[in-house]
């Protein structure tokens, strides 16, 4: 074996990978197969709503391992992670639209916002996102930038706690406010949608879902597998120690400033590439995406699900939007206090959230 | 450089090495003049009071030292300008023969080898024993080398060295949270050891330890003489008596008496300010 396929298999146990095999298998084919293969009326046909559900659910899932080794980790709380998420959307959205050529309301080769606004070709920072793999690289290279930038002021001015989080909050509300602009030439208030193929392939076919559907499952689990090393090789007890006792973990001779900003850029990059997911799944993104709420929903999950362990934090972006889904197709106007009430309980009586509920391991 | 250092003890005698010619590495400390700190004419005020009085004191390679004074003496702020949290109005301190003390960070400095143990005990709770020896373990200790690092078979021992050292192999698994009050001061000490320091500082390692943790720590710190300069400043005098081989007494802000233990149990003026018999 060589070293890495020996550290890949060090990450869980044999029951667990056991597990996860299980559970990539349902989602890698036993559902693309109900849905693809099996007919309609059979009663195991699995509906389009269903793929797309599970697919988003996924990608929130992607925020919430994000967010638990920011949070849960190294004690950051982030109430700003619905920017990033938002950035990997519009920077794949560009490419969308691009995709879309001249099928637009206009006919033009510019998208119907840009007619709309009466510009004659793309501003300059569209340049070459007609090619999928550029708009792959900002994906990655535009949160994982400003999350640098940004985070490299603030951890060097020592700002921690509920500051940190408040002025995260500050600026996706700030992007919002920003992005909501008609002549920032990013579709102001509807943003972006109406896709019509993505590499070619029309987006809205069963085949093209299921194929994203299962891009991003795999995805999900390259990201679990990549926390999972990072929390538990040593630079995970050093994020760890940080939490605990930052000022003792600098008499050891680290220096806690780029450890913060490796997990916390590391963490925007997740945002981003699991927003580049949910795009195309859900063929819309706005600047709703950045709304503070939308970033202290992500913290809920986190919290719902258990913070400090991985599987917690996806089981509370399963069990929430789970949750949500169900309530606002059955009582729509409860689901705010639905939520508050779970955060309530959650906080009174489960400090470690389902998971604890469940008996599991202690959190690091 | 420590080889250098062990070899010499060893060998008996500093001074007659003294003159061996040899080429001395940047940043490393030469006690080739045998002692390993020297501080002189330090003074520090603040606020027109004199924390430290023109305080000359020199420690030597090796040695157990004790430093005693009432409240107020200086013992901390004499600490602080050795780690270089406190810089002195005047005076000099040399870590070594070259380096200068006065002219170096508090990260420089402890990462020239002097490690300091504060007061209250402070571990990682959550970690475990072995979990906290590891993250203070001497090595790169910079982003990359961190998300890659796999303990070697050297490091591994060097641990399982100082859990010996500190008498906690048996509890290299638990939490650092569970352990009790002396355990965790050992735990700290061993944090420090790990690091292979040449200097260690330790503010008052008895206080608020049960007896029997009390006679530990007296092994503990007899066992690290001689391998590693140690300067203990404690107010238990019973403490000290135990482990002391030579003492100094501070008394607003200078050294009012050095010598072994009976010499000042018996000198007139440290019975005066401080023993107060």
């Amino acid at each position: 074996m060589t070293p890495f396929t020996r550290a890949l298999v060090g990450l869980y146990t044999a029951r667990r990978w056991a597990a996860i095999g299980a559970l990539m298998a349902l989602l890698l084919v036993a559902m693309p197969v109900a849905h693809l293969a099996l007919p309609a009326d059979h009663p195991l046909h699995l509906s389009a709503f269903w793929i797309n559900l599970a697919g988003k659910i996924m990608c929130y899932a992607m925020v919430a391992i994000a967010l638990d080794l920011i949070w849960g980790y190294t004690g950051i709380l982030s109430l700003g992670h619905g920017l990033f998420f938002a950035l990997g959307g519009y920077a794949h959205g560009m490419y969308l639209m691009r995709a879309i050529g001249r099928d637009g309301v206009y006919q033009s080769n510019l998208p119907d916002f840009m007619v709309f606004l009466d510009w004659k070709e793309y501003p300059w920072y569209w340049s070459f996102t007609e090619h999928w793999w550029y708009a792959m690289l900002l994906v990655v290279l535009v949160p994982g930038l400003l999350a640098f930038v940004f985070g490299y002021f603030a951890f060097r001015s020592r700002i921690k706690g509920v500051y940190f989080s408040i002025i995260t909050q500050a600026l996706t509300f700030a992007a919002m406010l920003l992005f909501f602009r008609n002549n920032l030439g990013f579709g102001g208030n509807n943003g972006f949608t109406d896709f019509k193929r993505v590499l070619g392939y029309t987006i809205t076919a069963p085949e093209t879902k299921t194929a994203l559907f299962m891009i991003t499952a795999t995805a999900l689990l390259a990201a679990l597998l990549a926390c999972r090393y990072i929390v538990t090789c040593k630079l995970g007890r050093v994020l760890a120690a940080i939490r605990d006792s930052e000022s003792r973990l600098m008499f050891c001779g680290y220096n806690p400033l780029w450890f913060k900003l490796f997990v916390w850029t590391f963490s925007a990059v997740l945002c981003g590439i699991a927003g580049a997911l949910y795009v195309p799944q859900v063929g819309i993104i706005n600047p709703s995406e950045m709304s503070p709420a939308n970033s202290i929903e992500a913290a809920i999950w986190v919290a719902v699900g258990g913070r400090g362990t991985l599987s917690g934090a996806i089981l509370g972006a399963v069990a929430v939007n789970g949750a949500k889904s169900w309530f606002t197709n059955v009582f729509p106007e409860y689901w705010l206090y639905a939520l508050g009430l779970v955060f309530i309980l959650v906080t009174l009586f489960l400090p470690r959230g389902i998971v604890g509920l469940l008996g599991g391991r202690r959190p690091s | 450089m420590s080889e250098l250092v062990e070899e010499r003890t060893q060998g008996g005698g500093w001074e007659d090495l003294a003159s061996y010619g040899r080429v001395l590495a940047p940043g490393e400390v030469d006690v080739s003049h045998g002692a390993i700190l020297y501080l002189e004419d330090i003074t520090v005020s603040f606020d027109g009071f004199k924390a430290l009085n023109r305080l000359s004191l020199d420690i030597s390679a090796g040695e157990l030292r004790c430093i005693i004074g009432p409240n107020g003496a200086g013992k901390t702020t004499m600490m602080d300008v050795i780690t270089g949290k406190t810089r002195p109005d005047s005076g000099s301190a040399f870590f070594g023969q070259s380096l200068d003390l006065t002219r170096m960070t508090e990260a420089e400095i402890a990462h020239a080898g002097i490690g300091r143990k504060f007061q209250k005990p402070t571990v990682f709770e959550n970690h475990t024993v072995f979990e906290n020896l590891e993250l203070a373990l001497k090595c790169d200790k910079r982003v990359r080398p961190t998300l890659l690092a796999r303990l070697n078979a050297a490091q591994r021992e060097a641990i399982a060295e100082v859990l010996e050292t500190i008498q906690l192999t048996d509890q290299a698994g638990r939490p650092a949270g569970l352990l009790s009050h002396g355990q965790k001061q050992w735990l700290e000490i061993g944090m420090l050891l790990i690091q292979e320091p040449k200097l260690l500082l330790l503010d008052e390692p008895v206080a608020g330890m049960t007896d029997a943790e009390t006679d530990h720590t007296a092994e503990l710190l007899l066992q690290l003489a001689g391998r590693h300069s140690v300067i203990v400043v404690e107010h238990d005098m019973d403490f000290v008596a135990r482990i002391a081989r030579k003492v100094t007494v501070l008394h607003e802000g200078s050294v009012l008496a050095e010598g072994d233990m009976a010499a000042i149990q018996n000198n007139e003026r440290v019975i005066e300010v401080y023993l107060g018999r």
